[in-house]
């Protein structure tokens, strides 16, 4: 049997700011192993998204109930950088840009923080030209500022940029792929392919299944009002491409 | 969940700078402004006559008029209680050896020496209002540039100081250039003859040591048609319980052609009042370039003003301030556009932290013979916490036809997102503040000498601690 990364018990989270706590999840689980790839589908608002930032530990959110673990490792107690460093990685949906830090420095100091060791200059900076030529993104990015004036694609190619140099455990990909065209988006899913092994895993979030064309998903998890709803194998994607969510509603 | 704390930010690292020797002065004038002090100083510094004069008459400028009334809050100035004049117990030093003890053991720790060996052509360093050592390369001298200080420059290059000396800022300006005119002492005077280009940065360092001195020096820089420099000034103080007053005066006379680079970074103890005066003249072609940054004192005002005096005159500025706890720092830049189709781009960033305040005050002009002017203003405030203030406050004259006159300001914080960004990718959360905030300046770093660059991010790697929140 294949190493457990994440394990998610009845999982309640809600908005930290707010007295009621607006409860975005309720009562959800979830399971990945290495070598996985699993997809959450599901409406706008049903808390795709709150899931992710969570597992990543956003400041917004407060867990109220339930646990989080990752490799038998209870998350809640770690800051997101100690995440960071145990090998989680949060592809945002919306990546931030930086005002003067540069793509490469950002990176270097990324490389160092999650491997706790010295970057060799020379040898990184062949790897990321590597890795950006396999993105097709102009070689002068590295030394711009992280995605500072970067097209909406251009960022989410930076995110899997970002992936492929950091090689974590588990990859959590926030639609990644909205926003793209056709062919950003199989550049996009051939940077995911190239990252995935048995080693490590995939979380994805998307509402276009053409990313997932290319790539072995195991598991899909259709994630209503934030409860898990339905669960099954690929044939789930094509159901709901199919007929949406509407069926789901009916219970 | 985890304990939060508001991000704090304690003051920076500052025990290199606030080393305090024994005062141990050969002489020191009288408390207070009269004539007879003026008189003393003048005759201790074997002043021509006409230099006496213009002491004089500054000095009665001085009496007529009153403290600023825009600004920081200056009532905390007493200058009664300012002893105006401090000659260190040293005689002019040309070899390092020969600079006493103690002075040389504080220029050890700041790293003077070094810094010369590394690349710079000439030192000259301030210790209180004496210039105590002075070198400069001999290939400068066979090619006629002049690097020495202001007395020498006096007595050796009278009638160029003559005609320059307080023309671009004249007594009657304000209170503080009226004080300058009566007291000022020490400086550096550097002349370059046309079509002489000096490849490697000239540079002082000034520093102020005695409790209650002021420190009036002047810097006057001349370079002919179609030549070109880079003057390095940096200031640094020990740290003392008396109000220090800084009232310095720079004139920068830019030639035809010529280009004229003028580095500063300012890192005055905080009990500093820094009320510095600094200008240009800018014919035809010519350019200024102003780097400046401004970290230490209590109180700072200080706008360099570039006069762009011949057409296609150009000025480009760029700016940093950094105000911490209990310092209010008022700094920008100004700008007159002369004649035409001159240009100015002002770009500047300030920070502000621990209750510190930080204002950018600009103003361009623009004459009305200067047509197709262009100026182009762009500030950026950063406030690192809720209880430390950021204002921008542009003022602008356009009197020409055909201006093409820019301005962008913005004022934020550190954005709790890109934080969790830098987090998410496995820097910790002090290490993504510091980064976001040198990324703030970094416009700024990357024009910077690489020594300053690298001491303003030692000044940056703040400490910061606490979650987000």
């Amino acid at each position: 049997m294949s190493k457990k990364l994440l394990e998610i018990r009845d999982l309640r989270a809600g908005v930290a700011d707010r007295q009621d706590k607006g409860e975005i999840l309720q009562g959800l689980d979830l399971e990945i192993n290495a070598g996985e790839i699993h997809v959450i589908l599901g409406p706008n608002g049903s808390g795709k998204s709150t899931l992710m930032n969570v597992i990543m530990g956003h400041p917004k959110y407060e867990v109220t109930g339930g646990s989080i673990g990752f490799e038998g490792e209870d998350l809640q107690v770690l800051k997101t950088f100690e995440r960071a460093r145990r090998g989680i990685f949060l592809s945002f949906q919306n990546p931030e840009e930086i005002p003067g830090i540069t793509v490469e420095n950002m990176l270097r100091a990324s490389r160092q923080a999650v491997t706790g060791k010295p970057v060799k200059i020379m040898k990184f900076r062949k790897e990321l030209k590597a890795a950006m030529e396999e993105l097709q993104i102009e070689p002068e990015y590295a030394g711009r500022y992280m995605n500072v004036g970067f097209s909406g694609g251009e960022k989410k190619r930076n995110e899997i940029l970002q992936l492929l140099l950091l090689n974590p455990k588990l990859a959590l990909l926030d639609e990644t792929d909205s926003g793209l065209d056709v062919d950003a988006v199989q550049i996009v899913s051939s940077g995911v392919r190239k990252f995935h092994n048995e080693e490590n895993a995939c979380l994805i979030i998307t509402h276009n299944t053409r990313i997932l064309e290319q790539l072995s998903v195991d598991r899909v998890h259709v994630l209503l009002n934030g409860r898990i709803v339905e669960e099954g194998g690929s044939e789930l994607i094509e159901k709901i491409d199919r007929e949406g969510f509407g069926f789901l509603k009916q219970d | 969940m985890e304990n939060r704390k508001k991000t704090f930010v304690e003051d920076i690292e500052r025990t290199l700078y606030d080393i305090r020797n024994e005062d141990r002065s050969a002489y020191k004038s009288q408390a207070g402004l009269t004539e007879a002090v003026v008189r003393d100083i003048s005759a201790r510094k074997h002043d021509p006559e006409w230099m006496l004069e213009r002491r004089l008459e500054s000095l009665k400028v001085y009496n007529s008029l009153r403290l600023p009334t825009w600004g920081p809050d200056l009532s905390e100035l007493n200058i009664e209680e300012i002893v105006t004049y401090v000659q260190p117990d040293a005689k002019m030093a040309g070899r390092w050896e020969d600079v006493p003890e103690d002075i040389k053991s504080t220029f050890d720790r700041l790293g003077i020496p070094e810094a010369e060996k590394v690349s710079l052509a000439g030192v000259g360093a301030q210790y209180d209002s004496e210039v105590v050592y002075h070198s400069i390369q001999d290939s400068l001298i066979q090619q006629g540039v002049v690097y020495t200080d202001m007395e020498t420059a006096l007595r050796e290059y009278e009638p160029i100081v003559k005609e320059h000396f307080m023309r671009l800022v004249p007594p009657k300006d304000h209170k503080f250039a009226a004080l300058h005119g009566a007291v000022w002492s020490g400086g550096s005077f550097v002349y370059v003859p046309e079509g002489v280009h000096v490849d490697i940065p000239l540079q002082s360092y000034f520093r102020l040591n005695a409790a209650g001195a002021g420190q009036f020096e002047h810097t006057l820089i001349i370079l002919e048609k179609n030549s070109s420099l880079h003057f390095i000034e940096g200031c640094s103080a020990p740290k003392y319980n008396v109000t220090n007053l800084h009232a310095g005066c720079v004139e920068l006379f830019v030639g035809e052609g010529a280009r004229l680079r003028y580095s500063t970074i300012e890192n005055w103890s905080r009990n500093m009042m820094n009320l510095n005066t600094k200008r240009a003249l800018v014919e035809k072609d010519g350019i200024i370039e102003w780097v400046s940054g401004s970290f230490g004192s209590h109180v700072s005002m200080l706008y360099p003003c570039s006069i762009l005096h011949g057409e296609h005159a150009r000025c480009e500025f760029t700016g940093v301030t950094f105000a911490s706890k209990g310092q209010n720092l008022d700094t920008g830049a100004s700008v007159i556009h002369a004649a035409p189709y001159t240009s100015a781009n002002i770009s500047t960033r300030t920070i502000s932290k621990a209750g510190g305040k930080a204002t950018y005050r600009s103003a361009v002009k623009v004459t009305p013979n200067a047509h197709h002017a262009k100026c182009s203003v762009n500030c950026e405030s950063l406030m690192l916490d809720d209880i430390s203030r950021s204002d921008t406050l542009p003022v602008m004259d356009i009197q020409g036809d055909e201006a093409d006159i820019g301005h962008e300001a913005t004022i934020g914080r550190i954005s709790e997102e890109a934080v969790f960004y830098l987090m998410s990718r496995g820097i910790s959360e002090e290490e993504a503040r510091a980064m976001i905030v040198r990324g703030f300046v970094e416009p700024i770093a990357k024009e910077l000498p690489l020594e300053y660059a690298v001491e303003m991010n030692n000044l940056i790697n703040i400490e910061l601690e606490g979650t987000m929140g």
